[in-house]
């Protein structure tokens, strides 16, 4: 029984809280997700110069070949440091559905560019009708010719906006919710046929509407099998699960301690707020859910991700778990500050928006509840049809 | 025991929603519609354009004022259907602080020109009234405020600062509760209520923004601000008693039931347009139940304050049940917005009306619903904290 960071994981560790202390003070912070962009091309570049960018892929592409709990140790740091750039829809997420599918030419094209930062890929996946559900795919990928023409609409696409390219889940046979009959296409997003709508979320990172009309892609644009993607979209999006709820892990870890030096310092009545035995139990509280939703994440990290059915046990029990946590840690943070807590120039109310939003992320506390349950409670035979 | 609507309450409801029907603006509901949509903060007009419709009739802006100051009179049922009726029909609430609070502690212990000055531009809507109580380093220990008011000649000198003042940037006058005597045995018996008219050279309001973008709180300070005399309600050092009557004063409405059972309603109406697992989200029982559940709390809620009303209106004074009714009240109003957010998914995202957007994303009822669930985490902390009104509680009912 081991959780101790090995030797390498530690340096990145180190390097990854470094890189936040010395780019992403409060001030700094504020002042990128202010700009048209939202995010910052200098902090690209230096995600790339430290290796951060090559993370999860192989070292064969020239990336580090890092595993589930690397990818942890980023996200929990960058969670801390509340960045924006879109490290896990365009790494994590899309970097892993290339990684899974992609052929030989693919990977092989690709991947060096997103390590080295010339591209950024993000993955167009929900719809409104959808909400959680990945197989539910209205977007049509119809064949002719050689070509393959797309139509339809994909909602709350993160990091659009600052992609290259985007990778689009269209059905090319099949019902609306039938699994098999997914396929994967990447367009640029440039592309004739491709109209983003970018705008903030309340949490102040960016996300875009993507408007797909008579896109014209040639087969070799798509990623994997036609008709066979589902099965690589849920586990990357399972992994990508993961990652979100590391970020989650570290902004519950400064709203807690943010929250306990306030309520020491914070005087009323005479003395700290932290004197009153209400406001040391709700501390406590906040506490034990935090030390909860660690333990979770660090069950889901060291199960068995590559048997699906433990994967997906592994990542509904943390997701819902997580979603608990960010709840009770993120409205107690608030209500402990006061008035203060309200106020977008103090940090705290920034850090509970993004963890609420993380909070609906891959899915909120209900679907991955009831997805749990499916795995544990009921006939598995069920859910593999 | 008896809850059933008499006739008169009966023709005294279609009164009420005949009346709205044909009074309340088109053009309001729509200009509050679209800046909800664009997340912008509405404006003085959508503040008091229906509380000026309503003081023009029978006193209706003043449900619980006495008759002989031009208030309506109602007694508790008519208060309790005139809310649900201005609820149902998603009328803009009357801003609280000049009818609900400045207002009764004019007429109760202000003098004859203070009445006459003052009370006739609260129930018009005309004078828009905002609260200085809390400081920075006031606020659940408000007894402990710092801002000062020292007569000279028949004036006084006001010095200090407001916070968290809702609508400052709007008002016309605050009413202030301001330090006379430094040197009291006691906190609460040096404070004075002092009524100050926010055009006086030395005050200063600056926006403070919550955490979804609004401007609905401010600063407000004071800078050797010359009040005269004749605007210290009641005696010098006995504020403290009149912002006690004040709190304990209007209790009805604090529990905001009608405006949560029509934010159910709206919930519901979103649940059947989303989709879950391929059904209308209303037909997921994860969802059904906590719908269920938040309904079956107002529906308690609402027998709570029924019950509170009936005790207060047989003459026993209303007591630190209040407190109950604030607590669960909103804990409520917290559980729908939450609720809504939850019911859009994914389109609880989109940050409209930020400077940064300029089309509009998603579903129409989306708009805005996570920044109103951001927004009403204040619902706990104002008003005296949920902390604050549970000590409260367990000292005045439970006597610990
Ligand atoms: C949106 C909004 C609008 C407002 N509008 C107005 C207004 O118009 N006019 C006005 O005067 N004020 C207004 N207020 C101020 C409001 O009344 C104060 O925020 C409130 O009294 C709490 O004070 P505080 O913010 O200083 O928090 P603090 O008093 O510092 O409290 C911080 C935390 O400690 C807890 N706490 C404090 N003391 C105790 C104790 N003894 N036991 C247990 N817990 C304790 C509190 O419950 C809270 O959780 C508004 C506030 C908000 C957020």
């Amino acid at each position: 029984m081991n959780f101790d960071f090995t030797e390498e994981q530690t340096l990145l560790d180190n390097m990854v809280t470094s890189f936040v202390r010395d780019n992403y003070d409060w001030e700094t912070r504020c002042s990128i997700v202010k700009t048209e962009e939202g995010w910052k091309h200098e902090n690209w570049s230096q995600f790339a110069e430290l290796g951060l960018l090559g993370v999860p892929f192989s070292e064969e592409h020239g990336g580090l070949g890092g595993s589930p709990t690397d990818l942890m140790i980023v996200m929990e740091q960058f969670g801390k440091g509340l960045v924006v750039e879109p490290y896990l829809p365009s790494v994590i997420l899309a970097g892993g559905l290339i990684t899974n599918l992609g052929s030989k030419e693919q990977t092989n094209e690709i991947v060096p560019k997103i390590i080295s930062g010339d591209r950024r890929y993000v993955f167009a996946y929900a719809e409104h009708q959808s909400r959680f559900d990945l197989f539910d795919v209205k977007t049509s990928a119809v064949k002719d010719g050689d070509n393959y023409v797309v139509n339809g609409f994909k909602s709350v696409v993160f990091g659009a906006g600052a992609a290259t390219h985007v990778i689009i889940a269209a059905r090319t046979s099949g019902d609306q919710r039938s699994k098999k009959g997914i396929t994967l296409f990447i367009a640029e997003t440039g592309s004739q046929g491709i109209t983003l709508q970018n705008y903030p979320t309340i949490d102040e990172y960016r996300a875009s509407e993507v408007i797909i009309e008579n896109l014209i892609l040639s087969k070799d644009s798509i990623l994997g099998d036609i008709d066979e993607a589902y099965d690589a979209i849920e586990e990357e999006i399972d992994k990508s699960t993961i990652a979100a709820c590391a970020e989650a892990l570290g902004i519950l870890e400064v709203l807690k301690d943010t929250t306990t030096d306030y309520c020491k310092n914070r005087k009323q009545f005479g003395q700290p707020i932290s004197k009153n035995q209400v406001i040391q139990f709700r501390l406590v509280d906040m506490m034990m859910e935090y030390e909860q939703a660690k333990s979770i994440l660090y069950m889901a990290i060291t199960s068995d991700l590559s048997d699906p059915i433990e994967r997906r046990k592994a990542v509904s029990a943390l997701k819902s778990r997580m979603g608990q946590a960010i709840k009770f840690v993120g409205e107690n943070a608030i209500q402990l500050h006061g008035g203060m807590g309200m106020t977008e120039e103090y940090m705290v109310s920034h850090y509970f928006k993004r963890a609420t939003m993380i909070g609906v992320l891959f899915g909120n506390v209900d679907y991955h509840m009831k997805r749990f349950i499916d795995l544990t409670q009921s006939n598995i035979e069920k859910l593999e049809n | 025991m008896d809850t059933a609507f008499s006739k008169e309450d009966l023709a005294f409801q279609k009164e009420v929603r005949d009346f709205i029907h044909n009074n309340y603006p088109q053009s309001l509901r729509d200009s509050i519609n679209a800046k909800r949509k664009n997340g912008e903060d509405l404006s003085r007009e959508d503040f008091t354009d229906w509380h000026k419709i309503l003081g023009k009739h029978n006193g209706w802006s003043a449900p619980s004022w006495p008759k002989k100051y031009g208030g309506a009179e109602f007694t508790p049922t008519q208060k309790y259907i005139f809310e649900q009726e201005c609820a149902k029909a998603e009328c803009q609430y009357v801003m609280p602080f000049g009818v609900n609070m400045v207002g009764p502690v004019i007429y109760t212990f202000g003098n004859d020109e203070q009445k006459e000055k003052h009370l006739p531009g609260i129930l018009s809507g005309e004078t828009f009234w905002c609260q200085g109580y809390s400081e920075p380093g006031s606020g659940s220990d408000l007894a402990s405020l710092k801002t000062s008011a020292v007569k000279e000649g028949d004036h006084y000198i006001v010095n200090g600062q407001k916070t968290w003042t809702t609508a400052a940037n709007h008002a016309d006058w605050i009413f202030c509760l301001v330090r006379t005597n430094p040197d009291a045995p006691k906190p609460q018996q040096g404070i004075s209520f002092l009524l100050i008219d926010m055009k006086t050279p030395g005050v200063t309001v600056r926006p403070i923004y919550l955490m979804d973008g609004s401007n609905e709180v401010n600063e407000t300070w004071f800078d050797n601000v010359k009040v005269p005399e004749e605007n210290l309600i009641g005696e010098e050092n006995m504020g403290w008693t009149y912002a006690k009557f004040l709190l304990a004063h209007e209790r009805s409405g604090i529990a905001g039931v009608a405006r949560s059972k029509k934010a159910i309603e709206r919930i519901k109406q979103i649940a059947k347009s989303e989709m879950s697992y391929g059904e209308p989200l209303i037909q997921d029982p994860a969802f059904q139940r906590k719908i269920a559940e938040a309904e079956l709390e107002l529906k308690s809620l609402e027998y709570t304050e029924l019950r509170t009303l009936a005790k207060d209106s047989a003459g026993k004074g209303p007591g630190p049940e209040s407190s109950l009714l604030k607590i669960k009240g909103t804990d409520i109003q917290q559980r729908v917005t939450e609720l809504a957010m939850e019911a859009v998914g994914y389109y609880s995202n989109p940050h409209l009306g930020s400077t940064l957007s300029n089309e509009f994303v998603g579903p129409d009822y989306a708009a805005n619903l996570a920044g109103s669930y951001f927004n009403f985490r204040k619902a706990s902390i104002y008003g005296g904290s949920n902390e604050i009104q549970r000590g409260i509680i367990s000292k005045m009912v439970l006597g610990l």
